[in-house]
């Protein structure tokens, strides 16, 4: 997984299992064509908000030509026929397409469970009442901030108001609710208001996702990286949060991969759990990796989902452990972490096949080490942002 | 922990659902799933609809023709653990 955002995969998935309750299988053998289990539907990356950690790539505009409903309805029952259980509808904003009910329909119709991954704009009561009605089973909102100047500033706008209504009618039709918030230095000190405004609108579920510096977000990394006290103090509050709240909302705190010894187990793994397809129809193992230069990703409009999945070359080529260099390749936790992003080894190194300089293992980890003695400077103003633009990607 | 007089019903998120590849039962969730083994899959049908958790005990004992006792004690341990992630509703 890449950036932050709705969309962060840290904290999706299948978990580990209770007693009596049989997880996925944990290690395919080595050559096995892995079965996702989520469908990621970025169905537009037109979006009203302008979020400087968007996980989005940064030539948006060049995917612009989106797919239509009957060429997402083929998705949804391709993916369904691979062993998919979950569809997140996400984007940019999936709301601005006029199609939406129909793609919700669509997706029901495949037995999908299906999450909208939204920020909440622009919608009403009525709009989301029709999308319940075609077979939509969850609402993540996303929050920017409670600190309209904070919104504002990361977002380019503040639409608290309007996005408590969409809360509120998503709860009103039984719908539940995640709230997620993306974490960042202009925001954490906020951590306790978004634990009370998730108890306030009725949220089942609060994701703090700390922002994962890929695409906008590494652009952005000076201004959003916080520093390791602001984390850790945010960690505990959010740990208290969670003990407090078990059973009525599960709280999640994803640590920025800069601050932990580990790199994340990005997406479950490459192309393993998780299938993304862009507006434009390119199938991804994760919303980042479009941007691997030396990868070509291919496209349902040429070729069905399913032959891509099983045999793309840039679908297979960092699945398994064979790719993997030292110090990965002989690590316990190869098949735990994966090797961490590979994203964020190109984009930070150039090769997506190195070891994720988030690893205190890799050679190369002076650079986010680097990073994280910056970000312990203090800041004497809130640093300029490059918000989101699809003008931007030129 | 759930009280063995309490009554429980599967809360409106969770669904039960047969996997199309593997006949398997999973509990899916906003953005989750769980594949249950057969006895977590035969608790969590009986919780579809609400009733006392001494019910679902007597029929799963019936079912199993197992000690009422190890059923009871399986099916509260199962309980606490879907309660735990918000997947019951407790009454």
């Amino acid at each position: 997984m890449t950036a932050s955002g709705d969309q962060s995969g840290t904290l999706k998935g299948f978990p580990n299992p209770p007693a009596m309750v049989r997880g996925e299988q944990s290690s395919p053998a080595p050559h096995a064509i892995p079965r996702p289990y989520t469908l990621v539907a970025e169905l537009t990356y037109r979006c009203p908000l302008a979020c400087g950690y968007c996980s989005n790539p940064l030539d948006l505009a060049r995917h612009a030509d989106e797919l239509d409903t009957d060429a997402w309805r083929r998705v949804f029952a391709d993916a369904a026929a691979l062993g998919a259980l979950q569809a997140n509808l996400t984007g940019g904003e999936p709301l601005v397409r006029p199609d939406l009910t129909d793609l919700v329909a669509a997706a029901h119709a495949q037995q999908l469970y299906v999450n909208l991954i939204t920020s909440g704009i622009p919608a009403d009561r009525a709009r989301l009442a029709e999308l319940a009605g075609a077979g939509l089973n969850s609402v993540q909102l996303s929050v920017q901030d409670v600190d309209a100047h904070g919104a504002a500033w990361i977002a380019g706008r503040d639409d608290l108001d309007s996005k408590l209504q969409v809360a509120d009618a998503a709860r009103a039709l039984g719908l539940p609710l995640t709230l997620n918030v993306v974490i960042h230095r202009g925001n954490i000190a906020r951590v306790p208001e978004f634990v009370a405004l998730a108890e306030r609108i009725g949220a089942e579920r609060l994701e703090l996702a700390n922002t994962q510096y890929l695409g906008w977000a590494l652009a952005n990394r000076e201004a959003l990286l916080p520093a390791r006290a602001d984390i850790e103090r945010a960690r505990a509050i959010a740990a208290a949060a969670a003990d407090r709240l078990r059973g009525k909302i599960e709280i999640l705190f994803v640590r920025p991969d800069y601050y932990a010894d580990r790199p994340r187990a990005c997406m479950d793994g490459w192309a393993r759990r998780y299938i993304v397809v862009t507006p434009d129809g390119v199938v991804l193992p994760c919303h980042q990796a479009g941007g691997i230069v030396g990868l070509t990703f291919e496209n349902v409009r040429a070729r069905p989902l399913a032959a891509i999945w099983n045999d793309s070359p840039a679908l297979r080529a960092y699945r398994g452990d064979a790719w993997m260099p030292a110090p990965c390749r002989t690590c316990d936790e190869r098949h735990t972490d994966f090797g961490g992003c590979r994203c964020q080894a190109f984009a930070l190194l150039g090769d997506a096949g190195a070891t994720d300089p988030a690893c205190a293992l890799s050679p190369r980890h002076e650079l986010v080490r680097e990073a994280r003695a910056r970000a312990e400077q203090p800041a004497a103003a809130p640093p300029p942002i490059r918000l989101r633009r699809m003008r931007s990607s030129a | 922990m759930i009280p063995p007089g309490a009554r429980v019903r599967l809360a409106p998120k969770a669904r039960l659902q047969n996997d199309r590849l593997s006949g398997k039962a999973f509990l899916l969730y906003p953005e989750r799933g769980l594949e249950l083994s057969e006895s977590a899959a035969r608790i969590v049908a009986a919780c579809v609809v609400e009733k006392p958790v001494a019910a679902i005990v007597d029929e799963l004992t019936a079912a199993s023709g197992e000690p009422r006792e190890r059923i009871e004690s399986e099916v509260l341990s199962f309980l606490d653990a879907l309660d735990d992630r918000g997947l019951l509703v407790v009454t």
